[in-house]
């Protein structure tokens, strides 16, 4: 199972559960999020989709370079990590 | 009646109030806060048909906006307006990407919001939902827009008419002034008059490329419009149809204006030095006030620091309450003042707080 891992520094806006699930691309794990919170969606994507300029994540301890696609591809026991960027503070 | 005012800043949102104690001197308090921590672009006053909203603007995780049904001391999350998924063909330059909240008001239940890169929203359901207006955005003139201040352009001022709220004028940096009377299906350009010198010469008086840094009505009679523009202040006692600029003492730059609720030839300005320094003329902090339309000014200091000051009021950190009588003044540096003999002399209030974007007042019975 994939395990998706929020900032705590989202909790001052809304829950972040921790979740596990079955995803092929960072966008299904993220999608497994967003089911667990809608709100979450806007908080680490903008209306376009994209990953907000000052959101980080790492999968499997790589920071993603690419804001627009999120199709790249998980392993089986992947973990993604969401985490709030230095920059932008 | 006692005042209630709110603070929008760079670190949270204040609550402040006049106690009016029979006998005693009035004197405002900070009462509350809000967010702190936060950025809050923008503070809407509650009515009796829509709640306060606050408009953060989250470093890391974007625009959002809270509304209160009691001053503060509870809030929720609401809706945040959104721009419609961007054409691959589009020609814009600034991403179709909600960056800030610049401006809020309402009349008749709807409520606006002007924004960063842009757009203007408007929501009839409390903030339930939004909805961007189109019949704007899709203007070509709009490509020809550019920022002012930020990076892209914004509609900072939002001017709804009294008489007949179908009307209504927004103010863009840097895209002119726009003005709709049906309600926001149809726009026409109302910048005639500004002149740009930051313009190659043979386009200063394009009005679509003017930077006013903000517009101020009288809300009657509301056909009086007061602008603090890049390049100096200018009037309009025609809803905007032709401009007249006004030279005001030691400096015409600067970036706030608030005009009298009811007197159209009462406004008030803060001086700066022009273009690239922004602070008080000669360190000293005062405000410039017209009562005869722009004909003559008097510039007024007490109560004001005049030695070493170097506080710059923004766009939105100058208000005035609905008697014309109190105003209120905050700065980038933390410094908020206010004044109820309408200018002559200010208190200040705290020289404590966060930078400070914007000064609303709400009356209170």
């Amino acid at each position: 199972m994939v395990r998706i891992v929020l900032t705590p520094q989202l909790q001052r806006f809304t829950e972040t559960p921790e979740v596990e699930a079955i995803a092929a691309t960072l966008r299904d794990a993220l999608e497994a999020s967003f089911a667990a919170n809608p709100q979450l969606r806007g908080y680490v994507l903008d209306e376009q989709g994209h990953l907000r300029k000052h959101v980080a994540i790492f999968i499997d301890g790589q920071m993603l370079r690419d804001r627009q696609n999120l199709s790249v591809s998980l392993t089986p026991d992947s973990e993604v990590y969401v985490l709030q960027a230095l920059s932008g503070g | 009646m006692s005042q209630r005012a709110w603070i929008a800043t760079r670190k949270g949102l204040f609550q402040v109030l006049l106690d009016t104690h029979a006998g005693g001197p009035a004197a405002w308090r900070i009462a509350s806060s809000s967010f702190i921590g936060e950025p809050v672009s923008m503070v809407l006053p509650g009515s009796s048909t829509h709640p306060m909203i606050a408009a953060l603007k989250l470093g890391h995780f974007g625009v959002k906006c809270h509304a209160s049904d009691d001053w503060g001391d509870s809030w929720h999350e609401i809706a945040t307006p959104a721009y419609p998924s961007q054409p691959e063909d589009a020609q814009d330059e600034p991403p179709w990407k909600l960056e800030q909240i610049w401006s809020l008001a309402a009349a008749n239940g709807v409520i606006w919001a002007g924004t960063l890169p842009g757009g203007l929203f408007s929501s009839k359901d409390c903030g339930a939902s939004w909805q961007l207006n189109e019949s704007l955005w899709d203007r070509p003139e709009r490509l020809e827009w550019f920022g002012g201040g930020y990076d892209v352009p914004g509609i900072h001022s939002i001017c709804i008419d009294s008489r007949d709220t179908k009307r209504m004028l927004v103010g863009i940096s840097c895209g002119g002034a726009w003005l709709t009377r049906d309600d926001g299906l149809s726009w026409e350009l109302r910048a005639k008059g500004m002149n740009a010198t930051y313009m190659p010469p043979d386009r200063t008086d394009e009005q679509n490329i003017q930077d006013p840094h903000a517009i101020a009505q009288c809300a009657g009679p509301p056909d009086t419009l007061w602008c603090q523009h890049h390049n100096g202040i200018w009037r309009s006692t025609d809803a905007g149809a032709l401009w007249h600029e006004i030279k005001a003492p030691l400096s015409s730059f600067g970036f706030a204006v608030a005009a009298h609720p009811t007197d159209p030839d009462t406004a008030w300005f803060v001086p700066a030095t022009a273009d690239q320094q922004r602070v008080p003329v000669d360190s000293a902090l005062c405000v410039n006030r017209t009562r005869d339309g722009g004909k003559s000014f008097e510039t007024l200091r007490t109560g004001l620091p005049q030695k070493d000051c170097y506080d710059l009021v923004y766009r939105h950190g100058l208000a005035v309450s609905a008697d014309g009588q109190h105003l209120m003044m905050g700065s980038t540096t933390g410094n908020l003042w206010a004044s109820a003999d309408a200018g002559e002399s200010w208190q200040n209030i705290s020289c404590n707080l966060p930078p400070i974007y914007a000064v609303r007042f709400e009356a209170v019975a």
